[in-house]
């Protein structure tokens, strides 16, 4: 029993304690108001439901979150992640093409560049706007919000130039794979999240950077005192950031199996802040947790989910939204809890005295 | 109490959580004189001023204004009394203009619209009177700093004006600019104001005061005539002259150093940084502590922080064991064996919320890269022996280092350079705002780290400490590295005469 008590204790001083209660709520809800939320069956070899579904749909978030986590633990903030979305798929699209041709009187696939160039060739142009966003913040000196700001913008103007105006349809089959396929009955986007939270989470905590990520946050000047090339760490991050954002764009892009330089990932950036912030990071900087973004990753996921499975009109859905994550906000505020549990905390206080007494 | 005076402070107190910041303090202004407030860093010159402007609410004692009791409660009550302030930084709107700084708050009003053609009147008629002929609408930032302080001055006086303290306001003019302050200055004296003149510079005390108070950790030393105050004595009374800790030990220590085996471990020509130091020659011996010596914004923090790359300097070179090296950053002077402990434990030392094993760690770290990672189990075991062997008190290596005394912060910093064995330690100020024990335990330790072979740079506002701790001294003034002093002339009143300049 006590040992049960001191791993409670120690649960609720996590930090992760806050983002898995929110989590909990919004499934709990779900366990009595959606039918068949948790109801998992097996399709063609394929998993198949609900919270399947959630994973499946949150994979980009998740990857943008991973980034997003390292570029706000540094104190900075990367905007401009929709609009890398919206290019690496743009880049992807256009490369492969894919245009029906009849050779020999069979209808053949024919792309115009092999999917691996193509793939490459995505990651490689965000990584670079990833690392243009880190030079502008590292070495430049401008201000995080306003360097990604200016590829927030002008990202959707690039992705624009590359698609031409046009919506570019991805005919080629192996391509759809990424953002639809299967493996082992999952979907294969969430083994790319798997594989890049392992490296990330790796990287972090098993080599120094995640120590000197962190120190920078708290204290730039006092990291540079100490030996650590600041700028270099700040530069890796938003490089890093830029990957992850090429990634979401390929499996984005991959899924409805064209390239939308005007919507893909619109908006997405402010999800992946809001994933970050809902696992309990601070936007100050500092000490961080990479589950932490996943879980406010898959949180917001499955509220939006839960929306459309309730059948909440359309217009009012972002109202819903922005109402759940409010509350959500409220509860993880230390703060706040204080301010309107303190009350009920003490007279909870006065009876179980009273009943002491009684006793 | 006399015609003349002004203001009157009697027995002031005023304590902060563990440091009594003004001890039975007594003060007196006289109208039409400038007085001058002096005191080393930590002496209670700022905590005083606070008390006179409500920023700060005194514990005990009494002020009087023109004879009248009064207690300021807020710096805007204290305006309101007739005390104004201008700070060492220009707090105004630099992107307003010099008549919407001046009027800020209390606008001239017209029909409830701000009566612009009257408050630009009136701003230039504020200046003139100052001498100053300048085109009020144009915004602040257009002009010097000079004039922006002129500016922030008017202000002060047209709100109040019965008694000005400027606080260190000379420190970022230039030569003219301050004669034109003091210009300024001289003639509001005339008219019969009093003015509370805090400043670092020497010259610039004898230049402009009546009168000096000195103050020295929190107590008041006296109040003097400066015509009757010979420089080398303001210098003695200002750094004081105890004398009774001195610990024989360590002079033993000290001299026992052997001096054939010493051979210049580091050596610098001509390095200098525009704007914060004078090029300066320097050689450090292997086992020495050299001890740099001079009154606050001397350019000893600046000197030190060129060495190790944190200032990129821009004349001169650095020749470490005879090899001419390029320090960039202080990650490339960690390299080659140098560490500095900054002065700013709080702003440029600890990292807050890391715990202390990672604020151990992380310049060891630093110095291998982000690839050699430390193993953990590592990490416990050299964090753990440092903190027995610098005896610093956390009640655990995973603690957050915010929540330690600053003397055991100040320990942990110690702990992360030694980590990285360097062969030169600067050590900005290490004993500042730390506790006579801790202090006695670090100044040990530079001693027998010197004995080890390590060179040491040792930069202490405290002259007795730094006669107690170095082998040798180099003497900074305004900026220019002006003398060096052998263990044979270490003598405290030669010293002080040095750094006085006279």
């Amino acid at each position: 029993m006590e040992k049960i008590g001191y791993l409670w204790n120690r649960f609720t001083s996590s930090k992760l304690c806050w983002p898995l209660a929110a989590l909990f709520f919004v499934l709990l809800f779900n366990f009595f108001f959606t039918k068949n939320f948790f109801t998992i069956e097996i399709k063609d070899g394929h998993f198949y439901g609900v919270t399947i579904d959630i994973l499946n749909r949150a994979a980009p978030l998740m990857l943008l979150a991973i980034g997003m986590t390292l570029v706000i633990a540094t104190k900075g903030i990367d905007i401009s992640v929709g609009s890398m979305i919206a290019i690496s798929g743009a880049v992807a699209a256009s490369l492969i093409g894919g245009k029906l041709e009849y050779v020999d009187g069979v209808k053949t696939l024919v792309t115009l560049v092999p999917m691996p160039v193509a793939i490459l060739a995505a990651l490689l142009v965000t990584t670079l706007l990833g690392m243009w966003n880190g030079l502008l913040v590292s070495k430049v000196g401008i201000q995080p919000i306003v360097a990604t700001l200016i590829l927030l913008v002008a990202g959707r103007g690039i992705a624009q130039l590359i698609t031409q105006g046009q919506i570019i349809t991805v005919y080629y089959k192996p391509f759809q794979f990424i953002g639809t396929g299967y493996v082992l009955g999952l979907p294969f986007s969430l083994f790319i999240v798997g594989l890049v939270f392992g490296i990330t989470l790796y990287a972090v905590r098993k080599t120094a950077l995640g120590m000197f990520i962190e120190s920078i946050g708290i204290n730039a000047v006092a990291s540079r005192f100490a030996g650590i090339n600041v700028s270099k760490y700040i530069f890796s991050v938003y490089a890093f950031s830029g990957l992850c954002a090429g990634l979401a764009g390929l499996i984005i892009c991959s899924n409805v199996s064209s390239a939308d330089g005007n919507n893909a990932g619109l908006f997405i950036e402010l999800d992946a802040i809001l994933a970050v912030s809902l696992g309990g990071n601070s936007l100050d900087g500092g000490r961080f947790s990479l589950v932490g973004s996943l879980i406010g990753a898959l949180v917001i996921q499955s509220i939006t989910t839960t929306i459309y499975a309730l059948g909440v009109p359309p217009e009012i859905t972002l109202v819903v939204k922005s109402v759940v994550v409010i509350i959500i906000c409220l509860l993880q505020s230390a703060k706040f809890r204080k301010m309107v549990f303190a009350k009920w905390a003490q007279k909870r206080g006065i009876i179980s005295e009273k009943n002491a007494a009684k006793l | 109490m006399d015609e003349a005076t002004l203001v009157k402070a009697k027995g002031i107190c005023k304590t902060f959580p563990g440091v009594k910041a003004l001890v039975n303090v007594d003060f007196e202004l006289r109208s039409g004189e400038i007085h001058c407030l002096m005191g080393e860093n930590g002496a209670g010159k700022s905590t005083l001023i606070k008390v006179l402007t409500g920023v700060e609410i005194l514990d005990a004692g009494e002020i009087f204004l023109a004879g009248q009791p009064i207690a300021p409660s807020s710096p805007h009550h204290a305006q309101q009394l007739g005390i104004s302030t201008v700070y060492q930084e220009v707090n105004l709107c630099s992107n307003l203009s010099v008549a919407e700084n001046i009027f800020i708050g209390r606008e001239p009003l017209r029909f409830g619209s701000i009566d612009w053609k009257e408050m630009n009147r009136r701003s230039q008629d504020l200046l003139a009177k100052m001498s100053l002929n300048i085109d009020v609408t144009q915004p602040l930032e257009r002009y010097s700093v000079a004039i922006q302080q002129m500016v922030a001055i008017a202000r002060a006086l047209d709100i109040s004006a019965k008694v000005l303290i400027l606080d260190e306001p000379t420190s970022s003019l230039d030569a003219k600019e301050v004669e034109k302050l003091f210009g300024l200055m001289s003639k509001l004296k005339a008219e019969g104001l009093g003015i509370i003149f805090v400043t670092h510079f020497i010259e610039q005390v004898y230049a402009v005061s009546d009168r000096i108070t000195i103050l020295r950790n929190g107590e008041l030393v006296g109040s003097y005539e400066t015509a009757n105050l010979p420089r080398v004595q303001l210098i003695a009374k200002m750094i004081g002259k105890a004398f009774e800790g001195f610990e024989s030990s360590c002079k033993n220590a000290k001299d026992s150093n052997p001096k054939e085996s010493r051979n210049a471990f580091l050596r610098v020509r001509g390095l200098g940084h525009k704007g914060s130091i004078h090029p300066f020659d320097l050689a450090i011996n292997r086992g020495e502590v050299l001890g740099l010596v001079g009154l606050l914004g001397s350019g000893r923090t600046e000197l030190a922080r060129t060495i190790f790359g944190i200032d990129r300097a821009d004349s001169g070179e650095i020749v470490i064991e005879g090899q001419t090296v390029a320090i960039h950053s202080p990650a490339d002077a960690i390299q080659y064996g140098l560490a500095y402990c900054s002065e700013n434990r709080k702003t440029e030392g600890i990292i807050e919320n890391l715990s202390v094993r990672e604020n151990i760690v992380l310049a060891l770290q630093g110095k291998l890269g982000w690839m050699k990672y430390i193993p953990k189990k590592k990490q416990v075991e050299i964090s753990n022996k440092y903190i027995q062997l610098l005896n610093i008190k956390t009640s655990g290596l995973e603690q957050n280092i915010k929540n330690l005394s600053g003397g055991n912060q100040q320990k942990v910093m110690l702990a992360r350079w030694l980590l990285t064995e360097p062969k030169l330690l600067i050590l900005d100020e290490p004993t500042r705002g730390i506790d006579v024990g801790a202090k006695v335990e670090i100044q040990k330790l530079i001693l027998s780290l010197a004995e080890t072979g390590m060179s040491v740079i040792f930069i202490s506002s405290e002259l007795d400490e730094s006669l107690r701790c170095s082998s040798r001294m180099a003497v900074l003034r305004d900026r220019v590295k002006i003398a060096e002093i052998s263990e044979e002339e270490m003598e405290e009143k030669y010293i002080m005469q040095t750094i006085a300049g006279v």
